[in-house]
């Protein structure tokens, strides 16, 4: 007993958090966001999300195993998480080959080739999601109309398809012929199978707030800035400038801002560097949607402002103790 | 709305095992050890060698400097030698073996327990008794007390607080201390007060304690200007800068003394051991320990002479159970792990934790995923994921510009990280390392 004390330096207890903890709580908050999106796209989003996370695991386990030759850490849920994001960015109809196109793309070049879970650079399922709108531009912009009427509808690649409310805007259809608040509130219109749903993914957010897995700090900013910018031009010209709420509402903002722009490893560390980076995506989130040619562009944002995060960590310090 | 200290923190399960348990007088052991480093600062110079014949509270050892403090026989019997012992800080370092031989108490100290509140000293007068009598920070950090009442030229203090938080998980020596002894603290705090000329004091106790809240309150009205201030529960309020943040909204900046914003803060158990240093003559040479853990039979607090092994209280506590993994000196937060049952109790063991052999072991760690857990958890607002990686790299002018120096230990960021990262352990060695560089830029 005398010779077989452990010794180490304090502290000598942990607060028993975990990273696949972190993971797991991050994955619940998403439950209610792909209800809604087997309620109006049924079949379609079970297979896009399934293979989207299979094929992530998948590819993170041979690439952990027979490239960076270490024990696979997939049971971490970083994995599973990168994959259900990645889904929830696509639209339902994709067939099966470029889901898996967009996983390889996700995990190898966004994840793997950095080196694994927190040394990567970009939030892996933007970069598969990117790759993918850059390499197939028409299958990665044609979305299944939300057929209202039938829950959990048997289609998948046959399924009838439309624009979506920010592709409409960007054609320039006049505001009467957009969807309503409330369908953009509960999921009833077209675009990619996570998003649709602002009600669902806000009570995610809800969940994620109350078990401390994020804090409010990037969602809010993020949210704030595009209603004030998109805000201040639908002001000053109410025709050709949609409504501050309907650019909240529509997209990816809710999905991008909540999910994706949180992401530990690819967001600043002190809370004022979070609020500088969350306004940057507002910001240039706003500015694509508005004067690019790209309907949506909260994924380039995000992807833009991950980039600039190590240069954010580097000059804003927390507040030390004592300072004034 | 109550206060606390305004960033970072956690809260760990409290674990207050021995809570309500009274406090038990230990007999003296067959030999007791009495290392000559019980306090920071120079070790104490010993007056005694092999073969005299000492009394409790006999003079041992001399103070070495002016950062030092004497220390005294706890017990009285014969000097068996003057050695190399292990002690708590898990080194060998010289101490005193005394076999004990009966129980004699050197005739100067009151024994009685009649309460004597009045004191005409003067506070140079009180200042010396205290450190004759050898008294050292008692929460942990072993500070000599005497030291912290003589302001440097300039500074002057205008409250002295009351270190009665208690925030490590498991310790009771402090709460059980308060709820036996509370007009003796009463006592000892107009004592120190005189002795800083101060006229305002606040005992900070933490919300988990509404019983020695209750009871100090209530004594602490026919004490004019001593006030107890109930805190709300949070780790590591007991830190020095963090406990004068929460009673007076004054941060004490990065490198300065808490005197800098004019405080004075004690321990609880250090302000009883001024009261029977100035009242009752009595030297430190004994005191509150909490022995506790999950899987031991009794949990209490004992009263015990300084030089006693470890061993002994865990053996009045039930003895040590089987499946014991690590043995703290301290609290699980900042305490130490001991590598022996055997090492003597010093002027700073707050209390012995035995930790079941699951609860031991690390778990594996993982990449850094830069959660910024351990960022928003600092009680001192520092990086510790970055001043880890600044020592890992060892980038000592990173770490330096980042504060490293500032680090209290507290062990909030390890504690917190999802990622089982041993923070605090390379922040140790990142912290001696620039403060080193510090000095020899001073120099």
């Amino acid at each position: 007993m005398e010779n077989s004390l452990y010794v180490s330096p304090s502290p000598h207890i942990h607060g028993g958090d975990s990273i696949s903890k972190n993971m797991y709580g991050v994955l619940i908050a998403l439950i209610p966001a792909f209800l809604v999106s087997l309620y109006y796209f049924g079949l379609g989003a079970l297979i896009v999300t399934w293979v989207s996370v299979v094929s992530c695991v998948l590819f993170e386990y041979l690439i952990q195993k027979f490239l960076m030759k270490k024990e696979p850490t997939i049971c971490d849920g970083s994995a599973i998480l990168t994959g259900v994001l990645l889904g929830f960015n696509l639209p339902s109809n994709l067939p099966v080959w470029i889901v898996v196109i967009g996983a390889l793309a996700a995990i190898g070049i966004g994840k793997m080739t950095f080196g694994g879970l927190g040394n990567n650079i970009f939030n892996p399922a933007l970069v598969g999601r990117v790759f993918l709108l850059i390499s197939f531009p028409a299958q990665m912009t044609t979305w299944p109309l939300v057929d209202a009427t039938s829950a959990f509808p048997l289609t998948y690649t046959d399924a009838a398809t439309g624009a979506t409310v920010l592709s409409l805007m960007n054609e320039g259809i006049s505001v009467k012929d957009l969807p309503s608040y409330t369908s953009l509130l509960s999921g009833a219109h077209g675009g990619s199978l996570g998003e649709i749903s602002a009600f669902a993914l806000l009570l995610g957010f809800a969940y994620m707030l109350w078990k401390k897995i994020i804090t409010w700090h990037i969602p809010v900013t993020i949210i704030l800035t595009v209603f004030v910018f998109t805000g201040i031009l639908h002001l000053v010209n109410p025709v050709s400038y949609a409504s501050p709420f309907l650019h909240v509402l529509s997209g990816g903002l809710m999905l991008g801002a909540i999910f994706m722009a949180t992401d530990y490893v690819t967001s600043p560390m002190t809370k004022k560097g979070m609020v500088i980076y969350a306004f940057g995506i507002g910001l240039l989130t706003s500015i694509i949607r508005v004067f690019g040619s790209y309907p949506e562009g909260v994924s380039f944002a995000i992807l833009i402002m991950n980039a600039l995060t190590p240069l954010i960590n580097m000059y804003v310090k927390p507040k030390h103790f004592g300072e004034k | 709305m109550l206060r606390t200290f305004r960033i970072g923190g956690i809260h760990p399960p409290e674990n207050k095992l021995s809570a309500g348990k009274k406090i038990t007088a230990l007999a003296a052991p067959k030999q007791v050890i009495i290392p000559l480093s019980q306090h920071i600062g120079a070790p104490a110079q010993a007056v005694v060698k092999k073969g005299d014949l000492v009394k409790v509270g006999t003079l041992l050892a001399k103070a070495g400097g002016f950062v030092s403090a004497n220390i005294h026989s706890s017990v009285s019997g014969k000097v068996n030698k003057i050695d190399n012992a292990l002690d708590t800080s898990g080194y060998r370092r010289p101490a005193i073996y005394i076999d004990v031989e009966g129980d004699e108490w050197e005739e100067s100290i009151d024994r009685s327990v009649t309460l004597v509140k009045e004191c005409t000293l003067t506070s140079k007068e009180i200042i010396d008794k205290i450190a004759a009598a050898g008294i050292v920070g008692m929460g942990g950090a072993t500070f000599p007390t005497h030291v912290k009442l003589m302001p440097p030229p300039g500074s002057k203090a205008e409250i002295v607080i009351v270190n009665a938080v208690e925030c490590e998980p498991y310790l009771t020596a402090d709460h059980s201390l308060m709820m036996e002894r509370g007009e003796q603290i009463l006592v000892g705090l107009t004592i120190l007060m005189k002795a800083a000329n101060v006229n305002k004091a606040v005992i900070g106790i933490e919300n988990n304690k509404p019983d020695a809240i209750a009871k100090m309150t209530k004594l602490a009205a026919a004490y004019p200007g001593i006030e107890v201030m109930p805190l709300k529960v949070k780790y590591p309020q007991g830190g020095e800068k963090q406990l004068i943040d929460a009673v007076t909204s004054r941060q004490v900046k990065s490198g300065a003394l808490p005197i800098s914003v004019g405080a004075i803060v004690q321990n609880v158990g250090t302000v009883y051991a001024v009261y029977e240093a100035v009242q009752k003559n009595k030297p430190l040479f004994e005191r509150v320990v909490t022995v506790t853990g999950k899987a031991l039979a009794h949990p209490s607090n004992f009263l015990v002479r300084i030089g006693t092994p470890i061993s002994n209280l865990i053996d009045a506590a039930g003895g040590m159970p089987e499946d014991t993994g690590k043995i703290i000196g301290g609290g699980p937060m900042m305490g130490k792990a001991l590598i022996s049952a055997e090492v003597p109790v010093g002027k700073g063991s707050s209390g012995v934790l035995l930790m079941k052999r699951e609860e031991s072991v690390r778990k594996p760690m993982h990449d850094c995923i830069r959660c910024a857990k351990c960022v928003s958890v600092c009680p001192m607002g520092l990086n510790p994921a970055f001043l880890m990686r600044s020592t890992v790299y060892k980038k000592w002018d990173m770490a330096e510009e980042d504060h490293i120096q500032d680090c209290i230990e507290c062990g909030s960021c390890s504690y917190t990280c999802p990622a089982n990262r041993p923070l605090l352990d390379q922040i140790r060695v990142g912290k001696a390392k620039v403060m080193g560089i510090i000095r020899s830029r001073k120099s």
